[in-house]
């Protein structure tokens, strides 16, 4: 008798010890300043991830046979909006991708401007945050071609993507820093597997950032904005998911 | 039954022991933050691509009423446990692994990311050195080494047959370790734990730029993260046989052992 007493006065007190490891964990978990500690490891990652390589590598291109069943959407699957709605329905002729900010030559491409243009076809992995990973065939305009139209200002440091779509109320942006935007595989993609992006895909136009997760792959794109900081846009963390949920800018890994 | 090689009355070195309980703090953590990041895609899938719609060779089905894992075609209930859960509030929570197992306790994919790769790079830097230092330090020669006297399946077969008697101590009189601590230190240390940090890594969209290979060599990146389940799993599997033998050896003296350096001559090993 005494020795279960024992032994249950050990298995409480681990279970205890155990709750309170977890609920201090919590509580560490919601403390900003632990937060910004456990943060620093997105600046490792930034710094280790673009040392390796020679800074323009090319994410794993796949072949036609590749390809996913199903290329799964996830976010946002429909704007919803009435102007959405009404440019969908005319195949989004109207549609007009509005480069603004610290550009020499600020400018606006319609949608058939950016189909004449240079285009280049890439089939990718998508990796989700979440851990799910879907190979797509996506066809684009480099983003460098809009740029060398535009031409950034010398003050330019990263280029904010703007959305049709909101989530929770909020547009929906992000923002990627100057090597990403002029990477050769950085497209603003119309097509996917050789069709118009679908609308859950994020037609008409959909930013391709390769060498990161899918959270930073805009969907809706109708501006993108050349900024000298983040601070100023949202809540000034650089996206959507960074500003609510607390995502890493930097989403290499 | 050692034959002490250094001088130092110690049974563990310092380094030794600090490496041992930042590990294991480390690994603690990266088991609890990992299963949160699991939870936000609870399937598994082999080969370069993996999602909702694509055949999962493992997945965790939710529900209010019922919870399951599902392996291949076999399904097993695990309502209460997996898939479907109580909360420190009384309600039901669908997401695969429960609060108790995960930090944070609430789902948080942004949060158990950051705890995740914070904690990755210290067990990888102190990996990285306990590593390096035991090569240079003869540890790995010294004590590690598998003579092939060692190899011959009679001494292996002695070694269980002692480890199923509870005999843990018995190394044969010439090494510090038996036989089949050689099989789970080099096990773990020196193929697990590395493997976990690979495979981590072949799940970075920015790693499949820098270095394609590593994705390849474990066969797509879903693959990767099937094998990095799969280890974590092995790694838990170590660590019950840890604390079983640990309390069958000597949990205080054991423990005690660990923390202050213990004596040489206390041979028992968990």
């Amino acid at each position: 008798m005494r020795k279960i007493l024992t032994r249950r006065t050990l298995i409480t007190t681990g279970a205890l010890g155990a709750g309170s490891l977890l609920s201090g964990c919590d509580a560490l978990s919601r403390n900003q300043t632990f937060q910004n500690i456990l943060g620093s490891a997105e600046d490792a990652n930034f710094l280790v991830q673009r040392a390796l390589g020679d800074r323009m590598e090319l994410a794993s291109e796949y072949s036609i046979k590749d390809l996913s069943p199903k290329f799964r959407a996830n976010g946002t699957r429909d704007p919803g909006t009435p102007d959405y709605a009404a440019s969908a329905a005319q195949g989004f002729a109207d549609w007009q991708l509005r480069l603004t900010g610290l550009f020499k030559r600020p400018q606006n491409f319609s949608l058939a401007a950016l189909l004449s243009m240079p285009q280049r076809t890439q089939i990718t992995r998508h990796d989700c945050v979440e851990g799910w990973s879907a190979i797509g065939q996506w066809t684009g305009v480099p983003l460098k071609l809009l740029l060398d139209l535009a031409q950034l200002q010398d003050s330019a440091k990263f280029l904010v993507f703007h959305c049709a779509d909101r989530l929770g109320g909020r547009p929906y942006y992000e923002s990627i820093d100057l090597l990403d935007a002029f990477h050769p595989q950085t497209i603003m993609a119309h097509r996917l597997n050789g069709e118009s992006v679908p609308i859950e895909n994020g037609a008409p136009l959909r930013l391709r950032v390769e060498r990161q997760l899918g959270y930073k792959h805009a969907k809706y794109v109708t501006g993108i904005e050349a900024v000298a900081t983040l601070d100023n846009i949202g809540e000034g963390k650089g996206g959507y998911w960074e500003d609510v949920g607390n995502y890493e800018w930097y989403a290499g890994i | 039954m050692i034959k002490s090689q250094n001088n130092t009355a110690k049974r563990h070195k310092l380094t030794t022991r600090l490496w041992h309980w930042v590990n294991a703090l480390c690994l603690l953590v990266l088991v609890m933050s990992g299963l949160t990041i699991f939870n936000a895609h609870p399937r598994l899938y082999w080969g370069e691509y993996g999602a909702s719609d694509d055949y999962a060779w493992a997945a965790v089905g939710s529900s209010q009423t019922l919870g399951y894992v599902r392996l291949g075609e076999i399904k097993i209930e695990t309502t209460g446990f997996i898939g479907n859960w109580r909360d420190s509030n009384g309600q039901i929570q669908t997401w695969a692994f429960p609060g108790w197992a995960t930090i944070p306790s609430y789902y948080s994919l942004a949060e158990g990311r950051r705890w995740h790769f914070f904690f990755a790079w210290i067990f990888s830097v102190g990996l990285a050195f306990f590593m390096i230092r035991s090569m240079f330090n003869r540890h790995v020669q010294k004590d590690l080494h598998i003579s092939r006297v060692e190899w011959r399946p009679s001494n292996i077969l002695r070694d269980v047959k002692n480890h199923l008697r509870l005999r843990f101590h018995d190394s044969g009189g010439v090494n510090i370790y038996n036989i089949l601590q050689k099989f789970s230190y080099i096990g773990v240390i020196f193929i697990l734990l590395p493997l976990m940090i690979f495979t981590g890594l072949a799940m970075s969209p920015a790693m499949d730029a820098n270095w394609p290979w590593l994705t390849d060599i474990f066969g797509g990146r879903q693959s990767a993260r099937s094998i990095h389940f799969i280890g974590m799993s092995l790694l838990v599997l170590f660590f019950i046989v840890h604390m079983i033998t640990l309390l069958l050896v000597g949990p205080f003296k054991q423990t005690w052992a660990m923390i202050t350096g213990g004596k040489r001559e206390d041979s028992d090993h968990a």
